[in-house]
């Protein structure tokens, strides 16, 4: 059993400090009600809008050039933390690996992507 | 220190040689004007030498990158077909993309990268390598299929193929993950021995893996009941990009569904046989009984295909050596025969882009002559009449059946050839002896690379019927 008090203690903890949180806003916390309050929380989103709306197509574009080199990154932590370890062999690896992102990015700056307007 | 792996960049030559050409071209078409001529030469060249690299290593079998990548005469052979067709699609579309208002650079690089994933695809021996490859050519076709951005009919194409195509990968990567869970290698050697002599044959685990597999590659081959996609997605796409969907990726799909079905599991090849013997049938009947109410030029070649891939299925299922190599001649057979009636339906295209009815073809026998006969011999090929090499390809794939004594399979299979000449003798007979409706004339437009395409597609279509020999004796290494 002895190994498991630690873990419950951290249980203990957690539980009390997220409850605790909980209860201490609804006993002290100042109470005003008004409309907008009262609507279920979206991310700043209106809840009744037209489904009308039009997004620009730019913050896809965006969005997916930002997985592109995120992925990059992804690979280059890993790689820097064994980068002695790996010796030569990883260093062109990755090279080669940037190199054809590098292809990816020339391409998408002369085609325009990066421009917002 | 951790060991660098062992690296045989000359068994993987002819992918590296063309992901170098392909962002190659990638790279030079943000740096010329409108004219892409220049991206076509470069793209051919590209090809040429992906296919000689190919050679570099042999016909041995050479395993390399820990098992997981081999060079044999399976993979070589499907290299040149692969870079033959690819070539062909390239050359087809020069005339065709430059009167379609189609000046996407991106077009041709696509292509090779798409011919990248064939033929990593013909030459994986593991289950990841195959998803890789098959993921690189679906997500290469799907952009190639909405090449015309404009058109409503290639915009439906490319997101009826991306939907469905996504779900069947799904299917595909769960059975190779049921798979190795029975088995507990990725390896198609090691899976192979893993069933030779374990228990594990009867493992629900696995056959539904297997049941997942058949329904995945299923749907990548275009056979029936997974096919109602082809029809829309080939009417939809540009038409070179039809042809080219039609030969390259295909083949390099039954590539690994050979490897897989074939080298992985003919242990448990009691379960599949007969999935597979139900599946070829009625792809058969469905893509030639379909055909025949068909009257888009188009459509038609799409059932077409779709018979096709029943009777590819059958060299599979012979599981012996000879149906390997039926089913490596016979691709090559297709990509000759299936180009040449996709080349005449481009140029016999109306100018809108439209592709003719059959009742267009009428007359057209006497005003263009050559052409006529072009189509004639193209479609006589697809039915599998002698001289040409569709009838030598089909031979070969019943005969490996019977050798394996498959005597209803390859009945059913002699009887949907007599029912395909239905509707290949149907625009034969149009051609020679209909008069034109209306005074609708046809105007062939003529383009030289258009020509060359037509040209060795002749040429492959009769050398391979008349000489089939040195190409048998090469799939018989």
């Amino acid at each position: 059993m002895e190994q498991y008090i630690g873990a419950s203690l951290m249980l203990l903890f957690a539980t009390g400090i997220a409850g605790g949180m909980v209860l201490m806003t609804s006993l002290l916390g100042p109470k005003k009600s008004f409309a907008d309050k009262d609507e279920p929380f979206e991310c700043g989103e209106s809840q009744i809008v037209s489904p009308h709306q039009r997004f620009s197509v730019k913050f896809y574009l965006v969005a997916v050039l930002f997985i592109l080199f995120d992925i990059e990154a992804v690979f280059l932590f890993p790689w820097a933390i064994l980068f002695k370890k790996l010796g030569m062999f990883g260093f062109i690896e990755m090279f080669l690996f940037l190199l054809i992102l590098g292809v990816g990015l020339l391409y998408v700056w002369k085609k325009g992507g990066l421009d917002w307007e | 220190m951790i060991p660098a792996p062992i690296v045989d960049l000359v068994s993987l030559s002819p992918v590296i040689v063309l992901s170098l050409f392909a962002m190659g071209v990638l790279i030079l078409d943000l740096f010329i004007g409108k004219d892409k001529t220049v991206l076509v030469f470069l793209s051919l060249l590209g090809l040429f030498l992906a296919a000689v690299s190919s050679l570099a290593k042999g016909t041995g079998p050479i395993y390399s990158f820990s098992n997981s990548y081999v060079v044999d005469t399976f993979s070589i052979f499907l290299t040149f077909v692969f870079a033959i067709s690819s070539a062909l699609a390239i050359m087809l579309s020069v005339s065709y993309n430059k009167e379609q208002g189609i000046k996407i650079g991106e077009y041709y690089s696509i292509i090779l990268f798409c011919t990248v994933g064939m033929i990593v695809l013909a030459s994986s021996a593991d289950l990841i390598m195959i998803f890789l490859g098959i993921e690189i050519v679906s997500i290469s076709l799907y952009i190639l299929a909405g090449i015309r951005r404009t058109e409503k009919r290639s915009n439906e194409a490319a997101l009826k193929y991306f939907l469905l195509g996504a779900f069947a990968s799904g299917f595909l990567l769960y059975g190779m993950a049921l798979v190795y869970g029975a088995t507990g290698t990725t390896h198609l050697k090691d899976i192979a021995s893993v069933l030779a002599s374990s228990e594990f044959k009867t493992s629900p685990i696995l056959l539904m893996g297997v049941v997942l597999l058949v329904v995945g590659f299923g749907f990548k081959v275009a056979s029936v009941p997974f096919h109602m996609w082809a029809p829309d997605v080939y009417q939809g796409s540009a038409t070179p990009v039809t042809a080219f969907m039609s030969v390259g990726p295909k083949a390099a799909v039954f590539a690994a569904f050979f490897r897989i079905f074939v080298e992985g599991i003919p242990n448990i090849s009691d379960y599949w046989d007969t999935i597979l013997c139900i599946v070829a049938v009625i792809t058969m009947f469905v893509g030639n009984l379909g055909a025949i109410i068909q009257d888009n030029m188009k459509r038609l070649l799409a059932y077409s295909s779709i018979s096709h891939a029943g009777y590819i299925l059958v060299a599979l299922i012979a599981k012996n050596s000879l149906g390997m190599s039926s089913l490596l001649f016979y691709m090559l057979a297709y990509a000759f025969m299936s180009f040449g009636a996709f080349a005449i339906i481009i140029i016999l295209d109306k100018q809108n882009g439209d592709n003719l009815e059959v009742k267009d073809y009428a007359g057209l026998g006497f005003k263009h002559p050559v052409i006529a006969v072009c189509m004639s011999i193209f479609l006589l090929s697809l039915g599998g009449l002698p001289p040409f090499a569709g009838f030598v390809g089909k031979f070969y794939i019943f005969s490996a059946a019977v050798k394996e004594g498959y005597i209803t399979l390859v009945v059913l299979g002699v009887l949907n050839s007599a029912i395909s000449f239905y509707y290949y003798l149907r625009v034969i007979v149009y051609m020679y002896m209909k008069e034109p409706e209306g005074d609708y004339q046809v105007q062939p437009s003529l383009a030289p690379f258009s020509l060359l395409v037509i040209g060795i597609a002749v040429f492959g279509t009769i050398e391979l019927g008349i000489f089939p020999g040195p190409v048998i004796s090469w799939t018989m290494n």
